[in-house]
């Protein structure tokens, strides 16, 4: 207990240098080149006392719980033991449970995330209507479950982490490319989907994963295989959002194509 | 009094709501799947409860403090017409936001781990938490250099798609040139910079911007921001490595 709170007082300390900077910022701001008192100044240091409890709380909480959760998943997962294979022999295909692992969390945390909500209201706002807001939560969702999947096989196998990243990034020039002269209004939307999943649990988390899977695979290396995660669920989603507003700009085109053969063919019997 | 309890714990169960499909994935895996002894339940629990309530707390302290304050700044700056100070203000914005990130402080802390795990540094607290520190201070010194970019860009007029794709030409060439173990972590950092604290303040500078100059769309200009502070770390992240 006297460990825990020791451990909890040194976090606090830690979290309150990491808040400063911001704290002073504004500070330096609103005093001395904006030059007025800001209103509810007694709100704003209540508020500031919160996010400096929370932190901290938050900061604790990751230590015991969401890096201890990501490694031992990883750590049983890849057990020979559940494996049934030596782990020594074990293929790519053996660890087909540890690719539906990371496209479950993916999917789960995307489609649950607040701030993807807000985009995805915007987008279906912009696009006047073809872009759905479900289509769009479960569009970003199945780009950042394939991403995490992906992600998860590329640490599996070994294979070099640039591979995916440029390959993913010359489609998505490719994309924009096409994008911009289809439906200009939704590139900065797909980028900005791009970010919004990685939410602060999830980051973590899914950090978690890698390093575990990482270290306990043989043969791979935490520092060189175990990061990279949390770019493919940051680059997956812009490639399938970009791809589903082609889809849903080449539909509406159909429709509309469609629906003046039909007003046409309705009008030829009279 | 009860007011203010019923609010919070309208906040708790928000939060919750955010963790529960985490929560379920995993208790799926581990009674459907894995069926193996989970260890340390309990203190995992704790844990648990504690990232809830550090979270709800953070959110609420951030909407009652930072995020009002901050956005009032970026407007009033938005609208003062010095271009240095508007300039100087972005960078400081981003500096500050990402240093207080707690995804980046807690993905710095892991990379530190790892690399100390995989020799390339010396396995002791003190050169780790220097070396955590010196990632951290570099992402968020290029998400300030981002918005500076960003904010001259809202200014001129420039397409977010040119500038986006040169620097991802940028990124490919510093991946053949950096050293491999930063790779990973230079493209992570990229997603982890765009989380809760800088997002909102973020689009709040950019949105403030657009609206007062004419001919912006407040839109495409506010999230133009958040695009080149994910890639802007992957740059700088890499250098980093190349100098370190």
């Amino acid at each position: 207990m006297t460990d825990f709170l020791h451990h909890l007082w040194n976090t606090a300390l830690a979290t309150g240098l990491d808040v400063a900077p911001i704290v002073a910022i504004l500070a330096f701001f609103q005093i001395a080149v904006l030059r007025r008192r800001p209103p509810n100044l007694r709100r704003i240091v209540i508020g500031a006392v919160y996010v400096l409890i929370g932190l901290t709380l938050f900061l604790v909480g990751l230590e015991e719980a969401l890096f201890p959760i990501g490694e031992i998943m990883a750590r049983q997962l890849t057990d020979p033991a559940f494996l049934g294979v030596a782990a020594a022999e074990a293929g790519w295909r053996d660890y087909l449970w540890v690719y539906v692992f990371a496209a479950a969390i993916g999917f789960a945390t995307t489609v649950a995330e607040p701030s993807l909500l807000a985009v995805a209201l915007k987008a279906h706002q912009v696009s006047g209507g073809t872009v759905s807001v479900w289509g769009l939560r479960i569009t970003v969702a199945i780009g950042v479950a394939f991403g995490v999947a992906l992600g998860t096989y590329r640490i599996v196998t070994g294979t070099p982490l640039y591979w995916y990243i440029v390959g993913g990034y010359a489609l998505l020039i490719l994309q924009t490319w096409r994008a911009v002269r289809v439906a200009g209004d939704i590139v900065p939307l797909a980028y900005d989907s791009g970010g919004v999943t990685t939410s602060t649990v999830t980051v973590p988390l899914v950090a978690a994963l890698g390093l575990g899977l990482a270290s306990t695979i043989p043969g791979r290396s935490p520092a060189i295989d175990g990061f990279g995660l949390i770019a493919f669920a940051s680059l997956f989603p812009m490639i399938s959002v970009l791809g589903y507003a082609d889809l849903a700009a080449w539909r509406k085109r159909r429709r509309a194509a469609l629906g003046k053969d039909g007003a046409e063919e309705g009008r030829k019997p009279k | 009094m009860l007011a203010g309890f019923l609010s919070f714990l309208r906040l708790v169960l928000g939060s919750l709501r955010d963790l529960a499909p985490i929560l379920l994935v995993i208790a799926f895996f581990q009674i459907v799947v894995l069926q193996q002894p989970f260890p340390d339940l309990e203190r995992i629990a704790v844990g648990v409860v504690l990232v809830m309530l550090g979270l709800t707390l953070f959110i609420q302290g951030l909407e009652m403090g930072l995020f009002p304050i901050g956005e009032s700044m970026a407007h009033a700056f938005a609208r003062k017409g010095s271009l240095a100070w508007l300039l100087g203000f972005a960078f400081c914005l981003g500096f500050g936001t990402t240093a207080a990130e707690p995804a980046l402080i807690a993905v710095a802390a892991a990379a530190a781990r790892a690399m100390s795990k995989s020799g390339v540094l010396p396995d002791d607290g003190a050169a780790q938490a220097s070396y955590a520190l010196g990632l951290r201070l570099t992402v968020a010194v290029s998400v300030g250099a981002s918005l500076v970019l960003g904010v001259i860009r809202i200014l001129k007029g420039w397409p977010v798609h040119t500038i986006i794709i040169g620097g991802y030409v940028i990124v490919v060439i510093l991946t053949f040139l950096a050293p491999p173990e930063i790779i990973g972590v230079a493209y992570d950092s990229g997603g982890v910079t765009t989380s809760t604290v800088t997002v909102p303040l973020v689009a709040a500078l950019g949105v403030g911007l657009a609206s007062s100059i004419r001919g912006r769309n407040p839109l495409t200009d506010g999230f133009g921001l958040i695009a080149f502070a994910s890639m802007f770390p992957m740059i700088f992240v890499m250098l980093y490595g190349m100098i370190a």
